[in-house]
């Protein structure tokens, strides 16, 4: 295989990687939401903390789109 | 930036040379557009609150408004995460929400160019944030600091791993940090710019890519409110997340 | 980097004759074998340093802008209406506590005044009543005097009838015995016989 081959389909394969930080900050938000439907009242109060955890989420999922790119840019 | 006949979605994060200042140390200092951008974001953060708040009016108007609002949103985002001791950090993180929230919005305007799109900018950001972090640490608690990297209640067996793993946690926290803003702008901006460039594709082969191009286009204008929510949404990430770290500076040890 | 040729670059194929129709158009451009880092402005590591330069230059500006200038102003603005609301409610409190002062000082007033009212409508009831008693008391002195008077000279025309009767009794026996027997009766019998009769 080539060398500029194996380098695309290594970086497609990462970007995985993004689709299951998706997944991630799906459960977070969807978990939110359900507990905020039972309990509105305390919503409000947790709504920094689901960002939070939903930025943690997102950002380990980056760091596979950032695989791809280096695998694209810099390899 | 569709030029010609060409779409290079990464065209938009080109830095353009202004004015050369030479190469003092083998080092090249150029005056850029990314630099132009930056002042202009401070001097449109500066000119918009000070004109705002002109009047200093008992009742507010619509601009004073949007200057308290942004005050006490930031504010009460420092104080619920780090307290009222945190409020001596305000002007700091003030500094950095706005700097970051407006970066978004201005890269957001078409042929704007988008200063935390570049890894470099969003990597100061957050080394700014964590040198804060642990500097202060250092001179407020001294050597209990490192108590930050002691989780307690832990088993004598186990800590040696759990202080590697904080040890890691926290040396990730300003790649994560800065990786995070840099990629969610780099990756809506090449999306966006895309689904345009299929636009222009679909349009330059006829009639029937007129009708299909609407699909894209649909998709350009949903990209778009998205990326204006997490322009909006990564600047307060970022404000949250530099509070919550300055937090760990303020009451080090769990 | 003039003409910008990313690795990523898509390419519209103007319908140029010699790309194949089949490829619709659209071909991805190959990245250039050159490619290093350089191709990618955000990991051109030569724009590195002009651009923390610049960011280091305008974040410090940003900086002591907002912390001297802009926020304390906003804070200053913050600070005012949160006193003049705070102002406004003590002065709202202080104004409510003095109507409620009043308030209590009308109704004290009120009751006061009708405890007046009743004493004064007790008094008068009390004088007026003492007063006729007064009259009263001393009309029935007055009346017993009058009485008593009376009585007195009831008692004395009494005595004086009884004595003017006796008078008459004892002259009309000695005129009636004179008359019966034609001889005048001596006046000291007369009177004892008479005296006699009255008693019996």
């Amino acid at each position: 295989m080539e060398a500029e081959a194996a380098k695309f389909l290594g970086a497609g394969l990462a970007t995985l990687g993004m689709g299951l930080a998706a997944i991630g900050v799906g459960t977070i938000f969807g978990n939110f939401l359900s507990g905020a439907l039972r309990n509105p009242s305390a919503a409000d109060g947790q709504f920094a903390r689901a960002f939070i955890g939903a930025a943690l989420a997102e950002g380990l999922g980056i760091f596979s789109l950032v695989v791809a790119l280096v695998l694209l840019f810099v390899v | 930036m569709a030029s010609g006949s060409v779409i290079d979605p990464i065209h938009q994060f080109q830095i353009i040379k202004i004015v050369e200042l030479g190469q003092p140390g083998g080092i090249e200092l150029a005056f850029t557009n990314s630099a132009a951008f930056m002042f202009g974001i401070v001097a449109l953060v500066f000119f918009f609150l000070t004109f705002a708040t002109r009047g200093r009016t008992l009742v507010p108007g619509r601009l004073q408004s949007m200057a308290e609002l942004s005050y006490e949103f930031v504010a009460s985002t420092v104080r619920g995460s780090a307290g009222n001791e945190g409020m001596k950090f305000f002007p700091l993180v003030f500094s950095l929400f706005i700097f970051v929230l407006t970066a978004n919005m201005v890269g957001m305007i078409p042929y704007a160019f988008t200063v935390t799109s570049h890894l470099i900018v969003t990597a100061a950001l957050a080394l700014v944030v964590i040198l804060t972090v642990i500097i202060y640490g250092f001179v407020r608690h001294g050597t209990h600091f490192l108590h930050l990297f002691v989780p307690s209640g832990v088993p004598a067996f186990l800590l040696p791993f759990m202080v590697v793993i904080e040890v890691i946690s926290f040396l990730s926290r300003p790649i994560s940090l800065s990786l995070r803003l840099f990629a969610n702008m780099l990756a809506g901006h090449i999306a966006m710019k895309v689904f345009a460039g299929f636009i222009v594709m679909m349009t330059a082969s006829g009639v029937v890519g007129w009708f299909g191009a609407v699909l894209p286009l649909a998709m350009v204008v949903a990209l778009t409110a998205l990326e204006f929510l997490v322009a909006a949404l990564q600047a307060y990430v970022f404000a949250v997340l530099t509070c919550i770290y300055l937090n760990d500076a303020l009451h080090p040890g769990h | 980097m003039s003409e910008p040729h990313g690795p990523a670059a898509i390419i519209v194929a103007q319908a140029s004759p010699g790309t194949l129709p089949a490829a619709s158009g659209v071909e991805i451009a190959v990245p250039a074998a050159e490619a290093h880092g350089s191709n990618f402005p955000p990991f051109d590591v030569h724009t590195f340093p002009s651009q923390l330069l610049w960011l280091v230059i305008a974040f410090a500006a940003l900086y002591l802008l907002m912390s001297r200038v802009a926020l304390p102003r906003i804070a200053t603005i913050l600070e005012e209406r949160h006193d003049r609301i705070a102002d406004d409610i003590e002065e709202a409190g202080k104004l409510k506590a003095e109507s409620e002062a009043a308030a209590e000082a009308y109704e004290t007033a009120l009751a006061s005044a009708r405890a007046k009212a009743h004493g004064i409508a007790t008094e008068t009831r009390d004088t007026l009543a003492a007063e006729a008693e007064t009259r009263r008391k001393s009309l029935e002195a007055d009346l017993n005097v009058k009485l008593a008077a009376a009585e007195v000279q009831i008692a004395a025309t009494k005595t004086a009838a009884m004595a003017n009767v006796r008078g008459i009794a004892v002259e009309a026996a000695g005129t009636i015995v004179n008359t019966l027997i034609g001889a005048t009766p001596a006046p000291g019998a007369v009177e004892e016989a008479v005296d006699t009769a009255i008693k019996g």
